[in-house]
């Protein structure tokens, strides 16, 4: 027996160098590693294109870029950042945590998450490689037929086949995260003892699971209506493009939860930890997070309140969406009832937690505005939208991934991080983001639509604004980039446990993480 | 105490409709009493929102300054409380019923389309407007007025912008004051979205199937909106202007607009014995191919392949002429070129067939005359 598990680490410990460490690693801290440079990479390039569309949006008339391009850009824009940065972050963290926080020594199916991280690559080549080839998709994220299908410039297959492989990757990534959270827990965890990290990455899993293959049977009928002559969304062949939105939001709003449980769970991580006192309510939370995952499945249509469907529809999809409000009220209320009578600490990742928690809320006050149907007919496709979905993507999604990065940048690295300059970071992003996305909500209300790449008159001193906001807040992230290569080069050496109030199984390996961990499966009581 | 007499009228000020109905700020409140009960809508769930916000941030804010770990605050450890949690779990639910239950009426009043005095049938496509009034004879597109020079600045600096900016058409919807009017709205090609915020009406125009909406506007005066869906290239160039007119003045307009219906029709049929020189032909060409022609394939006939194909050079406008007349025609399926047929006159499509054929060094020397357009149509 002994002899046998020597052996077998023998041949683990043999890390290899180079190109070919990465290439073929199995190893999950490897492969969260790559996951998260690939999408800081993303984040970066879905960025430049943001800063154009800011650039061309600065003051009224056409001053850069032509109609089209404009149109490729948010597209483009909106696709890496949705696949490319968030989802792939969120992987990542996935794969560097959770075998640490569950004590277990890998994923449970380590070359299935090899191939999962390489084939990104490909696929966004694919998507970026049609700038160069006709034009990249110009249809807007959503990409409703028939504007992709008959009147697509072309680009409709490179788009189809990138997201087939973006598709494929989220899959297998979310049946690793099950697989392991299911069978690799160490002995003793049970479920309700799962850190709620644990939780909402499980939960997501099964979100993805569940509506990936929805989105790629969708591209598929797009890819037959396009190329193969099929009527799926051609009313001239008795198809329906509403049929089209009916499907894609039966995938994109459980998307838009895939994209912001996670962010609840890192939370949930941090806030207890610098306020150094137990999460309140984690059974609640938990049932909470299942509740909006459950109810992500039949409020699809309400954004498509505009799109003439009956009373009764409009009404049922109104109240389930209203619905909403509650379990997320209650996860707000929770973080809220955590911090109340802690003892608080304002570290950088309880920095980004606490914004956080204020500018999320922000984005769910303006969503339950957007699900009441008879107001959502003023609010539907105008900025006021684009207000929304950047404060719970922006302020929400990728606020929680810095903290998550700060988090635990000390178990990564071995290193403590420069503080004085990730506040820097902290406070510059906060600045510039709310100049950033709180006047769209003016420019909505006052009446300017989403994707335009020129407006009227009235708009232009808060677009002015805006725009400034944008380049202020692309620029400060060029902070957060030096902070963490200063952090991987060296630093302050990090002890196991650097933060006094943190929690859970991956504060008791040592700093940084070493390449196998809990190969024994710790004991929990 | 003083300051806090002074404070909450000055609370009121800000928070009062009155003050923030029309601001820049701010959702319009409109000219209907739908538009006004959305408002109302918007606002009650704004202060909802407000003073949620206000308890929540509040109380973190208050554990930041309070209980920190610098000021040596001692941890309580208290971690759940099922009598707080129910609390906020009901709480909610009641706020969220108190909500549902005027936002149902409102859409219920939205949803009713019954009983109209007037239907119109609006029609999206890339990247006009066309509006049809129902049993009246009128129909007519209205298209983005804005001239290119105003908007592209990308060879230089534009012409100066005027007050409506990218908010005017040729030809504006009339409709009249304190009726109903029904919009029946549709496409020819991709899905368009019909928004005049006034009215607080959207409706998206699926090609296909037929959506409906309506107004009734109280106030007369012009109103204007936009395309809201995303409809390719000029989506954001496709304006809606509306006119709200008294009753009496709406029925002149319907019958002058009837008159002109008959005297274009009659224009049309005369201009068929017409022959008109290179020259003339070339002068309403270009003045028509700026208009309808140019966002596609571009002022120089270059075009924005591959989308968009360019003229200059092109096998069409060098090769047979009926093909070109057909294209012209009845635009090309599968591709966003559209049927011009019912857009422009025979006369006008004689002469921006001419025109393609003849400028940017297209010198094939054709003269296609009006008669010759009606003659393929005839086919």
């Amino acid at each position: 027996m002994t002899t046998a598990t020597d052996v077998i680490h023998d041949h683990h410990d043999h890390i290899p160098t180079g190109i070919k460490r990465w290439l073929f690693t199995t190893n999950h801290k490897d492969i969260g590693t790559l996951y998260l440079w690939f999408a800081f990479i993303m984040f970066l390039t879905g960025g430049s294109m943001a800063m154009v569309i800011r650039a061309e949006l600065f003051q009224p008339g056409l001053q850069f870029i032509n109609p089209d391009f404009f149109n490729q850009m948010t597209t483009v824009h909106g696709l890496i950042m949705v696949f490319g940065a968030v989802m792939p972050a969120f992987t990542g963290l996935a794969n560097w945590m959770i075998p640490l926080m569950i004590g277990a020594p890998d994923m449970a199916l380590p070359r299935l998450n090899n191939w999962s991280f390489w084939i990104l690559p490909f696929a966004f080549s694919i998507l970026l490689m049609s700038f160069f080839l006709g034009g990249a998709p110009n249809f807007g994220w959503t990409f409703y037929a028939p504007l992709s299908t008959t009147y697509s410039n072309g680009s409709t297959a490179f788009f189809v086949f990138a997201v087939h492989i973006m598709g494929i990757s989220s899959i297998m990534g979310a049946i690793n995260v099950i697989v392991t959270i299911m069978n690799m827990r160490a002995p003793g965890m049970t479920y309700m003892k799962m850190p709620l990290f644990v939780w909402t990455f499980f939960i997501t899993a099964y979100l993805l699971i569940a509506v990936m293959p929805v989105l790629a049977g969708l591209v598929t009928m797009l890819l037959t209506d396009t190329y193969f002559g099929t009527s799926f969304f051609s009313a001239s062949g008795g198809g329906d493009p509403v049929l089209f939105q009916h499907i894609f939001w039966f995938f994109g709003h459980p998307e838009v939860y895939i994209m912001i449980l996670p962010a609840f769970g890192i939370v949930s991580t941090t806030i207890p930890a610098f306020s150094r006192k137990k999460l309140f309510g984690y059974s609640s939370m938990v049932y909470a997070t299942s509740s909006i995952a459950f109810l992500s499945f039949i409020v699809w249509a309400h954004h498509m309140f505009t799109t003439g469907m009956p009373l009764v529809g409009e009404l049922f999809f109104m109240y389930c969406t209203m619905l909403i409000a509650v379990p997320t009220g209650v996860k707000v209320f929770n973080w809220m009832a955590t911090m109340w009578r802690g003892s608080i600490s304002f570290e950088v990742p309880m920095m980004f937690s606490i914004a956080f928690v204020i500018l999320f809320t922000i984005g769910g006050f303006s969503g339950l505005m957007l699900a009441m149907a008879p107001v959502d007919f003023q609010y539907h496709d105008t900025y006021f939208v684009v207000a929304h979905f950047h404060y719970v993507l922006v302020t929400g999604s990728l606020f929680s991934i810095f903290a998550a990065a700060y988090y635990w940048l000390p178990k990564w690295t071995g290193h403590m991080f420069n503080e004085t300059l990730a506040k820097t970071h902290f406070w510059c992003s906060l600045v510039s983001v709310n100049l950033l996305f709180f006047p769209m909500h003016f420019l909505g209300l006052a009446g300017m639509p989403r994707r335009i790449p020129d407006y009227a008159l009235q708009f232009a001193d808060f677009n002015m604004w805006v725009s400034i906001g944008g380049f202020a807040f692309g620029l400060s992230q060029f902070i957060f980039l030096a902070v963490v290569i200063k952090c991987i080069r060296g630093g302050e050496k990090a002890p196991d446990k650097p933060w006094d109030g943190a929690e859970g199984l991956e504060w008791t390996v040592p700093s940084p993480a070493p390449y196998h961990t809990f190969s024994t499966p710790p004991k929990i009581d | 105490m003083k300051s806090r007499n002074l404070g909450w009228p000055l609370m009121g000020a800000l928070f009062s409709s009155s003050a923030w109905a029309e601001s820049k700020f701010n959702l319009t409140q409109g000219v209907t009493e739908v538009s006004h009960e959305v408002y109302d809508l918007h606002m009650l769930v704004l202060y909802i929102c407000t003073v949620i916000g206000v308890i929540v941030f509040g109380a973190m804010f208050w554990s930041m300054f309070f209980h920190r770990k610098s000021k040596g605050f001692v941890p309580a450890t208290f971690h759940e409380s099922t009598k707080v949690e129910l609390l906020w779990t009901i709480i909610p639910i009641i706020i969220l019923i108190g909500m549902a239950y005027p936002a149902t009426l409102t859409l219920i009043d939205i949803e009713n389309n019954d009983d109209s005095d007037l239907t119109i049938q609006v029609t999206g496509s890339q990247w006009k407007w066309h509006y049809s009034y129902f049993d009246q004879g009128v129909e007519f597109y209205s298209s983005l007025s804005t001239p290119r020079a105003q908007w592209d600045n990308l060879s230089g600096e534009g012409e100066a912008k005027g007050e409506n900016y990218l908010l005017e058409v040729d030809k504006h919807l009339v409709i009249p004051a304190n009726r109903k009017v029904r919009f029946l709205v549709t496409s020819d090609d991709v899905i368009h979205s019909w928004w005049v915020p006034a009215f607080a009406v959207k409706q998206d125009a699926v090609p296909g199937f037929i959506n409906e909406a309506w107004t009734n506007a109280l106030e007369p005066g012009t109103y204007r909106g936009q395309c809201a869906e995303l409809c390719g290239k000029d989506h954001g160039y496709m304006p809606i202007v509306v006119d709200v007119l008294p009753e009496a003045e709406f029925d002149t307009w319907l019958q002058t607009q009837k008159m002109a219906a008959i005297a274009a029709a009659a224009a049309e049929k005369a201009s068929l014995a017409e022959r008109m020189t290179l020259d003339e032909l070339m002068a309403l060409g270009e003045t028509t191919y700026q208009a309808a022609c140019a966002a596609c394939h571009m002022p120089n006939g270059e075009g924005l392949p591959p989308t968009f194909p360019a003229l200059k050079g092109s096998s069409i406008a060098l090769g047979d002429v009926t093909e070109h007349i057909d294209i012209v025609l009845y635009g090309k399926e599968g591709t966003s070129m559209q049927s011009f047929a019912k857009q422009l006159t025979f006369k006008q499509i004689a002469a921006v067939i001419t025109y393609e054929r003849n400028a940017w060094g297209n010198n094939t020397g054709d003269l296609v005359q009006t008669s010759d357009v009606k003659a393929e149509t005839g086919k």
